[in-house]
């Protein structure tokens, strides 16, 4: 306990600069939530000034940094503990736990205000409830609590292609739940795979994740019962009025090899043991963690892929392979 | 007894950084240009989403 208090107290010599205070919205997140919410943006199919667009753009990535910067104050405790996020500007000391949960909390209230006014109050809401969500449900709650902490978290993560869908439309249909569900269903196989060879460090910090608490052996199950539920859902925009014939060829052929690779996980021994000698090196492949890897790395280019192509069929206008339900879009 | 300490030179205070190379002038300088431009940044979005969202209207109030 000393030492974890004495690792978010510490201060570090070298001032905070602005790449710091960057870090702290969490830039790579902050990627996928703008490419996400895009792809909602644009799917809808509704007109939207390209200005105003942008900015509801830009404040959905505003809000997801903002609660980066509240998760990374809240956290700071966890992430001194553990490999891969020690280096934070928080439990390095660059700055302090107040700034990091002030410059949150405007950020916040900035980015939900900002979209209110200028866009639509629908996105406005929907973007504050995904703030809560991630800083005080997951954050606060479910991460320490449960070890379906990234299931439910999840949602937070899903939520941006709704937003950037109500901001353009002004009304969320079927279809931008589904894309909503996809980033959903798609989240327990990708951060399990990856807690399946980063399980120590979890462990140590006192994060009930997947692995820490059921083990290896139902993490590796439960890999693929989700990959079963996620392929079928990630087909769906095909029949609903969204995806075109070249969305369904990805989504298809991707799945597929989705499903190889989480059986694969499944039959593996990925988790199961851990060589300490291995110790600082998180992504170094342990043996039998290869696959948990693949399939890891492969979850951010299938998810990738999907959304780009549905971006791409959407400016391009193209027609959609089935629509099924007509009230969907 | 000993013999008082003959005066010495004293040796010359090295010169210190100008502050412009000083790290925390260097980092407060960097994160107060980031904190103008995003300032400057908000202001004309602002005034760009004003334009936009009056739009046409703007002609057709009364005189």
């Amino acid at each position: 306990m000393a030492t974890m208090t004495s690792a978010i107290t510490a201060t570090s010599d070298t001032p905070a600069r602005w790449q710091d205070y960057l870090q702290l919205l969490k830039p790579r997140v902050m990627s996928l939530v703008v490419f996400t919410g895009a792809t909602g943006l644009v799917c809808a199919q509704a007109p939207i000034h390209p200005l105003l667009g942008a900015v509801a753009i830009l404040c959905i990535a505003v809000g997801a940094g903002a609660s980066g910067a509240l998760n990374m104050w809240y956290d700071a405790d966890i992430d001194a503990q553990m490999r891969r996020t020690r280096g934070r500007p928080v439990p390095a000391g660059r700055i302090k736990g107040a700034e990091a949960l002030s410059m949150g909390l405007i950020l916040s209230l900035l980015s939900v205000m900002f979209m209110g006014v200028a866009v639509s109050w629908l996105a406005a809401g929907l973007l504050a409830f995904t703030i809560f969500f991630y800083a005080v449900v997951y954050t606060m709650w479910l991460k320490r609590w449960t070890a379906q902490n990234i299931v439910i978290g999840g949602l937070a993560g899903a939520l941006p292609p709704v937003i950037g869908w109500a901001a353009a439309a002004g009304e969320v249909p079927l279809n931008a739940w589904l894309l909503c569900a996809i980033i959903f269903m798609w989240t327990p196989a990708h951060f399990w795979a990856l807690a399946l060879y980063s399980s120590e460090d979890y462990e140590k910090a006192g994060v009930p994740m997947m692995p820490v608490v059921a083990g290896a052996a139902s993490t590796r199950r439960q890999i693929f019962i989700y990959s079963l539920l996620f392929v079928p859902i990630c087909l769906m925009p095909a029949f609903t009025g969204l995806g075109g014939v070249g969305y369904l060829s990805v989504a298809a052929s991707g799945g597929l090899i989705f499903l190889v690779l989480a059986w694969r996980v499944m039959r593996s021994r990925a988790g199961d043991s851990a060589d300490p000698r291995l110790d600082g090196r998180l992504y170094d492949v342990r043996a039998g963690a290869k696959d948990a890897r693949n399939l890891f790395a492969f979850s951010i280019l299938y998810l990738t892929l999907i959304f780009a192509t549905l971006l791409v069929e959407a400016v391009m206008g193209l027609p959609a392979f089935l629509n099924l339900m007509p009230g969907a879009a | 007894m000993s013999e008082p300490d003959a005066p010495q030179d004293v040796p010359a205070k090295p010169p210190s950084n100008p502050p412009q190379q000083d790290p925390i002038f260097k980092a407060r300088r960097g994160r107060n240009i980031a904190i103008a431009l995003g300032l400057i940044t908000f202001a004309i979005l602002v005034f760009l989403v004003t334009v936009v969202r009056l739009g046409a209207n703007v002609l057709d109030r009364p005189l």
